[in-house]
């Protein structure tokens, strides 16, 4: 028995070597390049410089505004649509659903292109609103991956407990807000984690819009183009920890599915 | 009424999600190359799509590299998930945990690492397509992976034990046996890698060799240079996309009613 199961653990051998070597190891890099310099001596410059640097303080506050201000956007749009799917009775819903997330198969540039072209006609010249046109092709890009979460919440629901609180003399108001909303915080935990993070470093959005790259995924760029390892690697660095802590943050929020990405996905 | 108002919301958001596409599919078969005004009718920018050889070669390109990277990505998280499974629990943790850091992090970061790591620290070379290749599969197996442990977990244990009972070899229990249950959650794992390999732009940008462009980073170039041409036939590639992915979920929800009940079986 003992050689059947062994065989067996063996086949997680090639995918676990696969990890370590292009998952562990470039984490160990990125963190050695950060805190050394061209010499490869130690040092903390890198660190000190990013945060004394008005550039990249000014990207990273800019870059926070823009994912705070579309997580909003996206929420107040995607959580009624959620919670009308969730609610409503209609014969074709699963067909709405599915038009919903319909888009985010469509390859992310080209539907940018589509949106820039229409909010071209609209403005005309689409660097007048550098952070409204940021947000809306952000909001445009991401809604989806915050409706499916907060649809899933709302549909799994108990709805005795909507009916209870009725019978016990609660207002729809207070119905709401009282035993709706509470019930439907793992949702919004998962949506706001799904579209809060992407919106931070995705630097495309901006770039092709307006051909602007002022965000934090973009300075990672910007020094690896000028072959400065040392840099790039430290705002490679602080990004993770920021999703790091984001991710630790949230994740006693939300259920366990761990998939939640490819979820929406599929 | 308060009935109509939501279907009203959901008719407006929707409306809105699909103005850009529609109306870019519409401007496809006319000849303008802005929005705006129409003079006439063609179907040059689908023509150019297939004749157009940078566009043939980067379309070809990018479908190949995803087919590609989401085969090697579900073998090796399929047989990693299977092998984590089984494995003591703190190989399973590790290897769970590994899993997770490219699920959470951000392209941009995954990129940036693999980048670094196999051309600056490895001296691969990108024109030899393996920091690509590499990088893609980082990107798409720990969402094979995902997708494969739930259908492992709802496995009938005694199967496997069962079938080397009663003579089969651990390779025959493991083809015939255990990868039969679990093809539901392979299936999906491979059909969400191509999707991710297809869809990626961060990663093929740090890793790719210069002279290939995938669709997302050709038209990011693309929506910077003047090329008219080049822009027209992306609004053809665009509908062509839109109307597969339209082909694709309406034959899956066909197939699923037909076969509604059938992948519960296993429940």
């Amino acid at each position: 028995m003992g050689v059947f199961r062994f065989s067996r653990k063996q086949l997680c051998i090639p995918y676990a070597v696969f990890l370590l070597c292009f998952v562990a190891a470039p984490l160990l890099v990125i963190i050695y390049y950060a805190f050394t310099n061209g010499e490869g001596n130690f040092t903390l410059d890198n660190l000190t410089g990013f945060f004394t640097s008005p550039y990249t303080i000014g990207t990273l506050a800019y870059s926070f505004a823009i994912a705070a201000v579309t997580t909003c956007v996206c929420l107040l749009l995607a959580y009624p649509i959620a919670y009308i799917l969730a609610r409503s009775q209609w014969k074709r819903k699963s067909v709405i659903v599915v038009m919903f997330v319909l888009p985010m198969w469509i390859n992310f540039t080209l539907r940018i292109t589509a949106l820039k072209e229409i909010l071209t006609v609209i403005e005309g010249n689409l660097a007048f609103h550098p952070f409204l046109n940021t947000v809306v092709g952000m909001t445009y890009d991401f809604l989806p991956f915050m409706i499916l979460p907060m649809y899933t919440t709302l549909l799994k629901l108990d709805k005795s407990l909507l009916e209870a609180a009725a019978d016990l003399g609660a207002g729809p108001f207070q119905v709401f807000g009282k035993v709706t909303l509470p019930l439907s915080v793992p949702g919004i935990i998962s949506g706001v984690v799904m579209v809060f993070l992407p919106s931070m470093t995705n630097y495309v959005v901006l770039d092709m819009l307006y051909n602007s790259t002022y965000i934090m995924g973009s300075l990672i760029g910007s020094f690896f183009s000028a072959y400065d390892w040392h840099n790039g690697s430290m705002i490679a660095l602080i990004l993770l920890l920021i999703i790091l802590v984001f991710t630790l943050v949230t994740d006693r929020y939300t259920e366990e599915d761990a998939g939640s990405r490819g979820g929406a996905l599929l | 009424m308060k009935r109509n108002l939501g279907k009203i919301f959901i008719g407006c958001m929707l409306l809105l999600l699909y103005l850009p596409i529609l109306v870019l599919a519409f401007y496809s078969f006319t000849t303008s190359a802005n929005i705006g005004s129409v003079h006439g009718f063609t179907l040059d920018n689908y023509a150019n799509l297939f004749s157009n050889e940078e566009l043939r070669g980067m379309i070809l390109g990018t479908v190949l590299l995803a087919l590609g990277s989401a085969f090697l990505a579900t073998t090796l998280g399929t047989l990693g998930a299977i092998g984590a499974f089984y494995a003591r629990k703190l190989t399973k943790s590790a290897v769970g945990a590994m899993n997770q850091v490219p699920v959470i992090n951000a392209d941009v970061v995954t990129g940036f690492s693999v980048c670094i790591m196999l051309v600056v620290v490895l001296g691969i070379d990108k024109s030899t397509f393996v920091p690509l290749v590499v990088g893609h599969m980082v990107l798409c197996a720990p969402f094979v992976y995902l997708s494969v442990v739930p259908r492992l977990k709802q496995m009938d244990a005694s199967l496997y034990e069962a079938a080397m009972d009663l003579g089969a070899t651990p390779r025959q229990a493991l083809t015939k046996v255990v990868l039969p249950q679990i093809q539901p959650g392979i299936v999906s794992g491979f059909a969400l890698a191509v999707t991710l390999s297809l869809d990626d732009y961060f990663i093929a940008s740090y890793t790719k060799p210069a002279t290939f462009d995938t669709i997302s980073t050709y038209v990011v170039n693309a929506t910077k240079g003047s090329q008219t041409e080049i822009k027209t036939a992306l609004w053809a590639l665009s509908t062509l996309i839109f109307l597969i992915v339209v082909l694709v979920v309406v034959v899956m929800n066909l197939t699923e009613r037909r076969w509604g009940t059938a992948p519960k079986v296993d429940k």
